[in-house]
């Protein structure tokens, strides 16, 4: 390649992701955006400055070498990319599609300080797609019989991340799952136009091609405790990654009604029971012909278009501006594009019934924005006198969520602060109780797949020092080197 | 076990070893099922299983039903929900109907075993659905069976035998009641005259069982508790079981649109092997 096209592909304006067209897609559940194809991609890749001191690879949790994988893009070295990505990152597959890259490496990228930042994410999403497309899975590694074991409960993004760190140190590791299917919140959470099944699955399958074992339906606390796991079952160490799954209500009047639903619920028995696909699958989901989501976070555009996808009228309705919305830009988007209102400035003041035990209505409040609050965004102060109602046969809290305490309360060695999440040590991910580790949301408040993972990555590196310093005179088993990757 | 009720003894040893009378597990026979939660009626930690009780109401429970000896559900998540604060309260009374039977046999073994005197009372629709009735006798100072068709016991329903006893001045220290909502209300409504405490476990509807989904939502007292992990028993006294029941119908139609499913699959089975025979 000549200097000069070179340049000129440097020069080019971003490639664009390619979405399904709003109308066809709010019919199904397909995945909305459209991968890269082959020639985007390498356009793409061609913007890349190659900086030799990157500002995006700080600005990503996990530090992957974002120039490094680009560059092999571009020279279509495509093995080589999928392992740069998969040094650092376990998921590229779903972090391609979930990550805000826009607020993370894509917001530090210097393309983006005269034209528009290189698509990283897009990008990552294309290598992932191109190893589904042209590598098969194989058991890399059976782990040492007499290597340590660690367990990990929860397998959400940080679980998942943990455990294959851990493997590939090479512990034996578990991990405990409460629901019959792995991927926490990627499972639960996230709809499928936003990270096809099969994804997951496949991201789950390379994890557990570490040599890492997942045990569903094990709600530790309850089915097991966490004494258990380390005195009984031979545990070492532990990483909580248990994730907020706890839903918040507004405590208004009728929120008790039939048809009104948290958005945890909603969205879990579509994403986990597939009850859009009743009665074939057997769990049922009731969508009226009128939807009301109440929030403004990435979990109530979510729902939002989910109703959308099963049939119903939808308007969210947020006490803030557009402008203050925390669901990313894109995902707001999307959801417009596709026919779902969004009703600012409103305030939920009450649900009102049919008679019969059913929501009907709620009852609303405008507001105006004040001044600034605690999170920096102007607050919503209400407007008297400005009550209306809004008709809605289905609602949907979505304001939301904090850590589940059901594991932290039955454990008085695991400290934790007043919002319920754990005391930790953040460089590490040490809990107050020994040997036990924690990361994503049951720590931080980050919220974001992305922040889980950085968490997770640095927990494993936690564990394996601790373990080292630990040493087998506790245990009998061998002293675990800094076991090479791959 | 009776017509249409069913016990299974499924092995799952880590919750044989930790359950707790109370406490309730989750079960999904396959891939395209419900989770369906259900008291674990006994354990067994030796034998490594626990027992569970069922009525064939739903898809899911007729399902189940049709299993055989050795059949593997997909899954069974347990032991969930908090155990029964079992204590020594002196005379304990325990109303329980139809398939509230099943929740009531692990609470009489556990607070008999706290050394109180157990006043059973039971009921069902007729004799042939009463079931776990040679146990809890075992265990019972005091035994009253009744039916709505007066085939076993005496005629009528559990609360007119607890009316009778409460009226006779009979001294009672704690209840326990579980059965079907109308049951439990009546109860409640009976004992609260007698400022008797009374102890009631709930089955509102659920998805996940962990505190995840809010879907088991009651009010108790004006709070809002979510039954699968600040339950199943609470304070019947507290309960708002007019919400509750409500809230258990939200999915009826669903219900009624399986239930036709169910019936236009089975026309067409028939349909299909008429076919075959001709």
């Amino acid at each position: 390649m000549s200097d000069a096209t070179a340049r000129k592909g440097r020069k080019a304006p971003r490639t664009p992701l390619p979405h399904r067209p709003p109308r066809e897609r709010a019919c199904d559940f397909g995945e909305v955006a459209l991968g890269f194809d082959l020639q985007m991609a390498l356009a793409e890749a061609k913007r890349c400055l190659q900086c030799k001191r990157p500002s995006c690879v700080p600005g990503c949790p996990v530090g992957i070498d974002i120039p490094g994988f680009i560059k092999a893009v571009e020279e279509k070295r495509f093995g080589d990319a999928v392992r740069i990505l998969k040094d650092r990152n376990n998921l590229p597959g779903i972090c391609g599609r979930v990550c805000p890259q826009e607020t993370q490496c894509e917001q530090a990228c210097v393309v983006g300080k005269r034209s528009e930042p290189v698509a990283i994410g897009a990008l990552e999403r294309f290598v992932a797609d191109w190893e589904r497309a042209n590598v098969q899975f194989r058991l890399q590694r059976e782990p040492d019989p007499s290597a340590p074991k660690v367990a990990v409960i929860g397998s959400g993004p940080g679980g998942l991340t943990a455990a294959a760190d851990l493997a590939r140190y090479g512990y034996r590791v578990t991990v405990f799952e409460s629901l019959h299917a792995p991927g926490g919140v990627l499972r639960y959470g996230i709809p499928e136009f936003r990270l096809p099944r099969d994804i997951l699955d496949r991201e789950v399958e390379y994890v557990k091609n570490l040599g890492v074992e997942i045990e569903t339906d094990v709600l530790v606390g309850k089915t097991v405790t966490l004494p258990e796991l380390m005195q009984e079952e031979g545990f070492e160490a532990v990483f909580i990654a248990t994730g907020a799954g706890l839903p918040w209500f507004l405590h208004i009047p009728g929120e008790n009604l039939a048809g009104v639903y948290s958005a945890n619920e909603f969205l879990t028995r579509v994403n986990l029971m597939r009850a859009h696909r009743f009665p074939e699958y057997r769990t049922p989901i009731r969508v009226g012909k009128q939807t009301v989501v109440i929030g403004g976070g990435n979990t109530a555009m979510d729902a939002a278009r989910s109703a959308l996808r099963l049939g119903s009228d939808v308007t969210i309705i947020y006490r803030r501006t557009r402008a203050e919305l925390p669901a990313r830009a894109e995902e707001v988007e999307n959801a417009l594009e596709e026919g779902v209102k969004l009703e600012e400035l409103v305030i939920p003041l009450e649900m009102l019934g049919d008679g019969q035990g059913h929501v009907r209505a709620i009852r609303c409040q405008r507001s105006r924005l004040g001044e600034p609050d605690a999170s920096g965004r102007r607050r919503p102060v209400p407007i008297e006198g400005s009550e209306f109602e809004i008709e809605a046969d289905t609602v949907i809290i979505a304001v939301s969520a904090s850590p589940n305490p059901l594991l932290v309360k039955t454990e008085p060695r695991l400290q934790t602060r007043e919002d319920g999440r754990l005391v930790v040590n953040p460089e590490t991910g040490e809990t107050t109780m020994q040997g036990v580790f924690a990361g994503g949301d049951i720590a931080n408040d980050a919220g974001t797949v992305i922040a889980a993972m950085g968490d997770a990555k640095r927990a494993a590196k936690a564990i394996r020092e601790y373990l080292e310093r630990r040493g087998p005179d506790k245990t009998g088993s061998a002293r675990i080197g800094p076991c090479a990757e791959r | 076990m009776a017509p249409g009720i069913t016990r299974f003894e499924v092995e799952a040893p880590r919750i044989a070893r930790r359950a707790r009378p109370g406490q309730f597990a989750i079960v999904r026979v396959d891939e395209e099922g419900e989770r369906v939660p259900l008291t674990i009626a006994e354990r067994h930690p030796a034998r490594g299983t626990i027992a569970i009780v069922f009525q064939a109401v739903g898809y899911s429970t007729r399902q189940m039903a049709g299993m055989q000896i050795g059949d593997s559900l997909a899954d069974v998540l347990g032991p969930l929900g908090r155990p029964t604060e079992i204590k020594r309260y002196g005379r304990v009374v325990c109303v329980a109907g139809g398939l509230g039977i099943a929740f009531m046999y692990p609470e009489i073994v556990g607070f008999a075993e706290a050394g109180n005197e157990i006043i059973a009372i039971l009921g069902a629709r007729s004799e042939e659905l009463l079931f776990y009735l040679d146990e809890i006798r075992a265990l019972s100072a005091e035994s009253h069976v009744c039916t709505d068709d007066g085939s076993a016991g005496r005629h009528g329903l559990v609360t007119d035998v607890l009316r009778e006893l409460l009226e006779k001045s009979e001294h009672y220290d704690y209840c326990i009641a579980t059965g079907p909502l109308p049951m439990m209300k009546a109860t409640v409504a009976l004992t609260k005259q007698w400022n008797l405490p009374t102890l009631v476990s709930l089955d509102p509807i659920m998805v996940d069982g962990t505190g995840m989904c809010g879907a088991c939502r009651v009010t108790v007292g004006g709070e809002v508790k979510f039954a699968c992990v600040d339950g199943p028993d609470f304070d019947g006294h507290l309960v708002d079981f007019d919400e509750l029941a409500k809230r258990k119908r939200a999915f009826a139609a669903e219900e009624d649109r399986c239930r036709l499913q169910e019936a236009a699959d089975k026309l067409e089975a028939e349909r299909t092997a008429g076919g075959a025979e001709a």
